[in-house]
């Protein structure tokens, strides 16, 4: 087991290099990309800035509690989008036939899917991201404790998770329908979108919704509103302020369940 | 074969080649509504805490929301219409056949867009913007003169999406590589269109300055003409004029292009 691990991440590393060293070969467009996905990025957060310059607070929360908010979803999201967002490729390999390719090859498939197009410039949304939360982590007014300064980083780390279980589970739907592949920006890009706002701008019914059945409200949501100390619109005991990694968990473990069955499932074009 | 048919076979290849894709298509619709729903909740909050923002009523700002959900595709705001066939053409040297073809090359793509256009409103817009309008409250007209002038006003906005996208699919004839054009495409897209928020909202010089920009064209406008809050005439000679300037801007380059530039391929 901890042998295929160590393969499946050499292979994947291999791959991501081979990629950014094909992105090298247009440097102009490398480096405009790069700016373009810093801003178009930062274009989510420039909107809450306009919005704010109309209004001094959306669903009761200040400008630095959503840029808590925002950069705790974008940094997260972020690091997810960059180490499988080209995952949506995998509806175009099968319907072409090239994901044969990947099956008869000697590494992990999900490295190898994981890794293709792999994209040097999704680390301008992290970059955004972190310099946004950078700023509210000094504003926001949050009153410290040991337990909170631990819950930042473990926030980010179970995000990224979590939105990696996404990526999997939309990739693994992509076996049953090949052309769907945006039903789950859905779920990945407007995930990273929702959480960017306050939960108490959304409808309770919403909320319960994106906390238990598709559980996102843990990527920050949840212990956020703990960190700042502010009310949560559900009522939800203490501990599952501390839940993320294990919620991470179970998201990582069911997208791979995901991605096995549609593997298993796979059937050639024969193209 | 006459010019007007041979355009609207090409219209109508754009239009089956986009209805193909079915599964597709269901998947944007989806993508849509979810989308509409999370910005709904947003300016909800926005217009709940400051009531008549930008001259909109809530039911206002709901409609406007649903609009930009069914227009996002329809006039591919972020980019990947045609211009990313025209592109990857370019790049590979495919548009040396284009240009062989006894047939304008602005005109061939317009034809295509258009019917790509079409297909994405009736396929992929309409649904979201109808369960827009049954679950939230909309503002929405019941007299046919608006609508009829709402569809004018679209169909403009569809020539200034184009007229865009074209000089930026153009520029491949000198980037090579189209990725950084995109996401400058996709950023201008979405901010100045208004997708994220009405541009009546921007703030002092900035708001005045992004509401006269050719992106002001394509969703804002439709959506001020079919709420009422916009002259029709005055709408209609905005969206035109920079169509206008827009298409022959478009014609010049092309024309520089395909003088200048060596076609790469073999």
């Amino acid at each position: 087991m901890g042998e295929r691990v160590r393969d499946a991440l050499r292979a994947y590393l291999l791959i991501a290099g081979m990629w950014i060293r094909s992105t090298m070969i247009y440097r102009t467009s490398f480096a405009v990309t790069m700016a373009g996905n810093l801003l178009v990025t930062g274009l989510d957060f420039a909107t809450i800035l306009l919005m704010f310059s109309r209004v001094d607070s959306l669903g009761g929360w200040s400008l630095p509690e959503v840029a808590f908010l925002y950069g705790l979803s974008a940094t997260s999201f972020g690091v997810a989008d960059l180490v499988l967002g080209s995952m949506d490729v995998l509806g175009t390999r099968i319907r072409d036939g090239s994901f044969d390719t990947l099956l008869v090859r000697p590494a992990s498939v999900l490295a190898q899917i994981g890794a293709d197009h792999f994209a040097l410039r999704r680390l301008g949304r992290i970059t955004q991201g972190a310099v946004v939360l950078g700023w509210a982590l000094a504003f926001a007014g949050i009153d410290w404790t040991p337990a909170k300064v631990l819950l930042v980083p473990l926030m980010l780390a179970a995000g990224a998770a979590i939105f990696c279980a996404l990526f999997v589970a939309g990739a693994a739907f992509q076996f049953l329908a090949q052309d769907a592949a945006e039903v789950q920006n859905a779920f990945t890009y407007g995930g990273t979108t929702l959480l960017q706002y306050p939960p108490t701008v959304f409808g309770k019914d919403f909320v319960r919704g994106v906390t238990f059945l598709l559980p996102l409200g843990f990527v920050n949501w949840v212990p956020a509103a703990y960190v700042l100390g502010r009310p949560y619109p559900l009522r939800l005991p203490v501990w599952t302020v501390w839940a993320p990694p294990l919620v991470a968990a179970v998201c990582c473990a069911l997208a791979g369940l995901a991605w096995r069955a549609g593997l298993r499932a796979y059937r050639s074009t024969g193209s | 074969m006459g010019a007007g048919r041979l355009y609207t076979a090409v219209a109508a290849g754009g239009f089956r080649r986009y209805a193909t894709y079915r599964a597709a298509t269901a998947a944007g619709v989806f993508t849509n509504t979810a989308f509409g729903i999370i910005l709904v909740y947003t300016y909800l909050a926005l217009w709940d805490e400051k009531p008549h923002l930008g001259g909109y009523d809530q039911a206002q700002a709901v409609t406007y929301v649903w609009l930009g959900q069914c227009l996002y595709a329809t006039l591919a705001i972020q980019g990947g219409g045609v211009e990313k066939d025209l592109m990857e053409r370019i790049r590979t040297g495919a548009i040396a056949i284009d240009l062989y073809r006894p047939a304008d090359l602005q005109l061939w793509w317009l034809a295509t867009d258009l019917g790509r256009s079409l297909f994405q409103m009736l396929g992929r817009g309409v649904i979201p913007f109808l369960v827009g309008a049954v679950f939230f409250p909309m503002a929405l007209p019941a007299d046919a003169g608006t609508w009829a002038a709402f569809l004018v006003a679209l169909f403009l906005a569809m020539l200034v999406s184009f007229g865009i996208r074209y000089l930026v699919a153009l520029s491949v004839f000198w980037l090579l590589d189209g990725m950084g054009v995109n996401q400058v495409l996709m950023v201008t897209g979405i901010f100045f269109s208004g997708m994220t928020l009405p541009l009546n909202v921007f703030p002092g010089a900035f708001g005045e300055v992004v509401r006269v920009l050719p992106w002001a064209a394509q969703l804002q406008m439709p959506a001020d003409v079919l709420m009422g809050e916009t002259g029709v005439a005055g709408a209609f000679a905005f969206q035109a004029a920079w169509a206008v300037a827009l298409l022959a801007a478009g014609r010049l380059l092309q024309s520089a292009a395909t003088r200048r530039v060596v076609v790469q391929g073999g």
